[in-house]
């Protein structure tokens, strides 16, 4: 199997590799799609297509932007298992937070615009439809992670715990991505794309022996 | 398009949705399953010539040209509401002629009680198609009587202009009472039928797309609710109405008939 290939001798990125403007310029990338966005919807080219149907497509694509940023978190161990670049590892708290915060946004966006707070639908829907049910377990793991990123966290609850808690990942990918395939009406190649790449990346971190 | 007769008596009196939006908002799966897709697709696309093949139990079948077809019928405008069962809705000019005129031109026979509807099939035109999305190609089907329902139109044009390819040039159903995928585009094909077709959705999936397809507020597809209904251009929800509107034109078509059941 291909999994079981030998870590380089040498890395192929040194261990402690970590420039000072690393951490800077993942935090653009990750916010650039917002940006982008938000310059569509108006600001930039007045009339494109995004501003049609404004909350629809805000909902569709913060909720792009959540799994996207969860695959890229997710793949920051593997990363560090291939390559051996141990200081990738720095990356991993600001992008799963991205990840929790474009979940946020397309949570706020479904229920303060799209049904204007209107409690009784959104308990509704939560309870009825299945694949709201499935992105709000998602969204509510998420939340539990975020709150509980801070290193002073990691102390408080106890190594040990706050590794078991942050395990929950491995449920609220699956989910996120379940949600959208439960979501679309025909087309299901890009949540299979989804489902495609973390089911890689779930695989890259079977225990095989990389490391002499 | 010269020669339109308006009929404000058939005019939802509601603002027009713009052609901006009536013309980049697009579901027409053959064209790509993004709602930009189509206007950027089917930059193109050729629409002439364009013939419409009518079969089945017809005294006058055959394979016409799309312009002979429809010679000397009247072109009227009618603005109609188009509610789509993703639940957004647009208020549209449409151009085009009765179906039940064009009905009458091919003299469907007493055996005919179902009209069938396909919309072209050549992957090389609708790169949409090279993917399996649907059962391709589509197919979408009206009772006779539904068909022969002034309501029903059968459109060339939108906003007094040809339609855009995107909006299913050169020949479109338009349905008024049903959802929008009930409006099947680009029309190669006219069959009339005995039993009820097959239609795509419903194909695709039974459980959540039905034959009828009527715009109806108390029956929600199974993931999502039908009550309310997001008007393109608009900030809140509004109330979806019984038969979108048109109760007092078509309800009489389904007096008797458990709409849970024929939904």
């Amino acid at each position: 199997m291909v999994l079981i290939r030998r870590a380089p001798a040498r890395p192929l990125i040194a261990a402690g590799w970590f420039p000072r403007w690393l951490k800077p310029l993942v935090f653009l990338l990750a916010l650039s799609p917002l940006l982008w966005f938000v310059l569509r919807l108006g600001l930039l080219r007045p009339g494109d297509p995004v501003a049609v149907n404004p909350i629809e497509t805000a909902i569709r694509f913060s909720g792009d932007q959540a799994l996207t940023l969860l695959l890229v978190s997710l793949a920051v161990s593997p990363l560090r298992r291939l390559t051996g670049w141990a200081g990738v590892m720095r990356l991993r708290r600001m992008l799963g937070l991205f990840a929790f915060f474009y979940a946020a946004v397309h949570l706020l966006i479904y229920a303060g615009v799209d049904q204007f707070f209107d409690w009784a639908v959104i308990w509704a829907d939560v309870l009825k439809r299945c694949y709201i049910t499935v992105g709000m377990v998602a969204v509510v793991i998420l939340l539990a992670l975020a709150v509980t990123s801070p290193k002073g966290m990691v102390r408080r609850l106890g190594g040990r715990w706050w590794k078991r808690l942050h395990a929950l990942v491995y449920l609220a990918a699956p989910l996120g991505v379940l949600h959208y395939a439960m979501m679309v009406k025909a087309d299901l190649r890009t949540p299979l794309l989804y489902a495609g790449i973390l089911a890689v990346l779930l695989l890259l971190r079977l225990p095989v022996p990389l490391r002499r | 398009l010269p020669g339109i007769t308006p009929r404000p008596d058939l005019a939802a009196p509601e603002p027009l949705t713009p052609w901006q939006a009536v013309t980049t908002y697009n579901n027409f799966y053959e064209f790509g399953t993004g709602k930009d897709d189509p206007a950027r697709n089917a930059v193109g696309f050729k629409t002439e010539p364009w013939t419409v093949t009518v079969d089945g139990d017809v005294a006058k079948p055959g394979t016409y040209d799309l312009g002979r077809l429809l010679f000397g019928i009247g072109q009227e405008e009618r603005i109609y509401r188009m509610r789509c069962v993703e639940g957004w809705s647009m208020v549209i000019p449409w151009v085009g002629i009765p179906l039940a005129e064009l009905l009458k031109r091919v003299e469907p026979t007493g055996d005919a009680k179902f009209v069938r509807f396909e919309t072209l099939h050549d992957p090389k035109r609708m790169p949409g198609q090279a993917w399996k999305v649907l059962d391709w190609p589509y197919a979408e089907g009206l009772r006779l009587d539904e068909a022969m329902n002034p309501l029903t139109l059968l459109a060339t044009g939108v906003y007094g202009r040809s339609l855009p390819p995107q909006n299913g040039a050169p020949l479109r159903l338009v349905v008024p009472w049903k959802y929008g995928f009930k409006s099947v585009k680009s029309i190669v094909r006219i069959s009339l039928v005995r039993e009820m077709p097959g239609t795509s959705w419903a194909r695709q999936a039974p459980q959540e797309y039905g034959f009828y397809a009527n715009v109806n507020p108390q029956v929600d597809h199974p993931r999502w609710s039908q009550a309310k209904e997001r008007r393109i251009g608009e900030f809140f929800r509004r109330d979806t109405l019984m038969f979108n509107g048109y109760a007092d034109a078509v309800a009489g078509l389904y007096a008797g008939m458990d709409l849970r059941k024929w939904y």
